[in-house]
């Protein structure tokens, strides 16, 4: 394959942390698939990336984008059927997880890998407290009693900024508001003290008061625990925030990968500008947003060339032609359009 | 740009909390909408922001008379809708119109695009005699930027952004002056986004209408409206001109609101300080007493426990704020609590 990302040359991982420095997680021309009744989606096309431990790399996209994807097959939640992965490798410590065996993988969850959902209350099973769904792993996977895993559970749920944790442990999901919801479940998959945690959208459905909150907490535990986090989203404001890296992606594919001065200082690909450009602003007021002509293409059917060729407002013949690989421009990033120099050093 | 189009007075909505299934009780009230006050102008946005819970919703469907309120009144030119029913509440109807959050729920999957944008006709037939529906109806897909052409196709034919477009098409079929927008881009992705509100902004200058613009994105309602009114557990705690409240803010939630919300600018990472907000919206069955945001108020002092501060100018601003210490305050300058 011509349009793979050669990852970049390897940085030493985040020092003092008393974990194994290197690349932690890897995720390498993966490829996904999805068979449904009407035909076959290309739901990832190829996606490279790579977290280190202590760094915030942010998935940013638009629904269909396939970032959510990407996360379920790193975690083998992947629904199957219909996604079928048809390529790649997903490393952790080096070993690729999706030729070992469940066994190996189910220790991998939770301790090596957690995830937390968009969605709480559906993530939480709504017939057991919450306090039980954490000590629940203390017991099965650290062996620990049903005190002492009451035990650490309410610690969790104190580490969380819990008010009263003792006597929220044997709460109900459901006697929960929005935002504890959110911090029950970040207590939940950190408790086996995981290396690399995967926030798919962990603010998306709370207010912004909230937000702030859920955002704050995620960072402290981070910095605390140097981990590395994937936070998937499409919200540019929550990644200027908290992100160290920020990868692109569009129809299944890593668009542009860069770290997040650059990215919103610089954009090296159309579709990061138009994204950029579309957000209201709060000092701009009554000004024409431009805007990203057109739809997202229908992954059953993706367009010759560059998938962005038919919204792109700078598309050449070319462009419908030829996949532009994600190469690398400059130090430290990488763009997959055929015109990324040009963009980046233009005034 | 000075009439005022419509006139709301102390409207206030409550849902009973009953308990029992034969023998029903009322043990309380969801006090939704509890004295709200406010007026929009001809060809004007105003905008109506607030979290989940606030009551911002309910008021649209109280505008709308979707429901009927507990009690005060919303005048449009002159007539209590609230008071209104059968065919005077009809003709009414067809000046305020509504646009709705979800575009996949919103419109009925089994009818044509052309029967849903055409359905408003059959109801009031003197706005497009029976042989020209269709015409107007592609008219108006064209209006809103779709192709006239897909006039036979059904909702899952269109992907969310188009969907909405449906939703304001059919909003406009009977040329109203008002349309009360409740949270209309929420549901999509930026760059779509991004594309409805601008035709929001052209329809309103083509067609002069006027908008109750309600949402939770703050960046948004700034960028469309004239004016805009901060709600909180069923009350107004601030409204100015959109500039009063984005850069003069002086009630502390409209201050910790505008600090939360990110900013799409990694260079401002640490310039910026975020008025930490404690815990949650408490119940709007058991409301506190005195100034509802007391609870969650670095500010708050025995008084606003005691009197519930009205929203009015006090001295040191120039807008109304409901709190008994309404102060502008930088928004950048450093105030962890």
């Amino acid at each position: 394959m011509s349009d793979i990302l050669v990852s970049e040359q390897s940085k030493p991982g985040a020092a003092g942390s008393g974990r194994p420095s290197g690349r932690l997680l890897e995720v390498e021309d993966l490829r996904v698939e999805f068979r449904t009744r009407d035909g076959v989606a290309k739901v990832i096309n190829g996606v490279t990336y790579h977290v280190d431990a202590g760094e915030t790399l942010a998935v940013l996209g638009e629904s269909g984008s396939g970032k959510s994807v990407t996360a379920q097959t790193i975690m083998g939640i992947l629904d199957t059927p219909p996604g079928f992965v048809t390529g790649g490798q997903v490393r952790f410590h080096g070993k690729d997880m999706l030729t070992m065996s469940a066994e190996e993988r189910r220790r991998i969850r939770g301790e090596g890998i957690a995830m937390i959902f968009q969605d709480a209350l559906s993530a939480l099973n709504p017939v057991f407290t919450v306090g039980f769904q954490i000590a629940e792993q203390f017991r099965i996977r650290r062996g620990l009693s049903r005190s002492d895993a009451k035990k650490r559970a309410i610690e969790m749920l104190d580490q969380v900024k819990i008010p009263n944790a003792k006597g929220r442990f044997s709460n109900y999901p459901h006697q929960f508001s929005g935002g504890m919801r959110q911090r029950a479940m970040i207590a939940m998959s950190l408790a086996l003290d995981p290396e690399v945690l995967i926030a798919d959208e962990p603010t998306t459905a709370l207010d912004v008061t909230v937000q702030a909150q859920i955002m704050d907490l995620l960072a402290e535990l981070q910095r605390e625990r140097q981990m590395g986090m994937i936070l998937i989203t499409h919200d540019l404001g929550v990644v200027a925030d908290v992100a160290d890296r920020i990868a692109v992606m569009y129809a299944g594919r890593i668009v542009e990968e860069a770290n997040v001065y650059d990215l919103y200082a610089k954009p090296a690909h159309p579709y990061t500008m138009g994204l950029i450009d579309s957000i209201p602003r709060m000092d701009e007021r009554g000004q024409q947003l431009r805007t990203i002509k057109g739809l997202p293409p229908n992954l059953m059917n993706i367009p010759p060339g560059c998938p962005f060729n038919p919204r792109c407002p700078m598309a050449q013949p070319v462009c419908r032609e030829k996949l532009p690989p994600l190469l690398q421009i400059g130090t430290d990033r990488a763009s997959a359009c055929h015109f990324a120099e040009d963009l980046v050093n233009r005034d | 740009m000075t009439e005022n189009i419509l006139e709301v007075r102390d409207l206030v909505k409550h849902y009973p909390v009953t308990r029992g299934v034969v023998f029903k009780k009322t043990i309380g009230h969801v006090k939704a909408v509890d004295g709200v006050s406010l007026e929009l102008k001809a060809g004007e946005t105003l905008g109506v922001v607030g979290e989940s819970g606030c009551g911002k919703s309910t008021l649209a469907r109280v505008l709308m008379n979707l429901e009927r309120p507990t009690a005060g009144s919303v005048n449009y030119k002159g007539q209590d809708i609230s008071k209104l029913s059968g065919g005077a509440l009809r003709r009414l109807r067809r000046q305020i119109q509504l646009v709705m959050q979800d575009p996949y729920t919103s419109l009925n999957p089994r009818m044509t695009v052309g029967d849903l944008i055409g359905e408003p006709f059959e109801i009031h037939p003197e706005v497009a005699p029976k042989g020209s529906r269709r015409d107007k109806v592609k008219e108006l897909l064209d209006l809103v930027g779709l192709n006239p052409e897909h006039i036979n196709r059904y909702p899952h034919q269109f992907s969310g952004g188009q969907r909405q477009r449906i939703g304001i098409a059919r909003a406009l079929a009977l040329r109203p002056e008002i349309i009360i927008c409740d949270e209309p881009v929420s549901a999509l992705d930026v760059s779509i986004q991004a594309q409805v509100m601008n035709l929001l902004e052209k329809l309103q200058a083509e067609l002069g209408l006027s908008y109750v613009f309600i949402a939770h994105d703050l960046s948004v309602v700034r960028h469309l409206s004239d004016r805009v009114a901060v709600m909180y557990l069923g009350k107004i705690v601030e409204i100015g001109t959109e500039d009063e409240i984005y850069e003069r803010p002086t009630h502390p939630y409209t201050q910790a609101l505008l600090s939360a919300v990110p900013v799409p600018d990694p260079t401002l990472r640490d310039q910026k300080a975020i008025i930490r907000l404690t815990g949650d919206v408490p119940s709007p069955v058991s409301p506190p007493s005195g100034c509802r945001f007391r609870t969650r108020c670095w500010k708050a002092q025995d008084v606003c426990a005691e009197q519930v501060p009205l929203l009015e100018i006090r001295s040191g601003s120039d807008h109304p704020s409901a709190c008994h210490f309404a102060e502008k305050r930088e928004i950048v300058a450093s105030h962890e609590v």
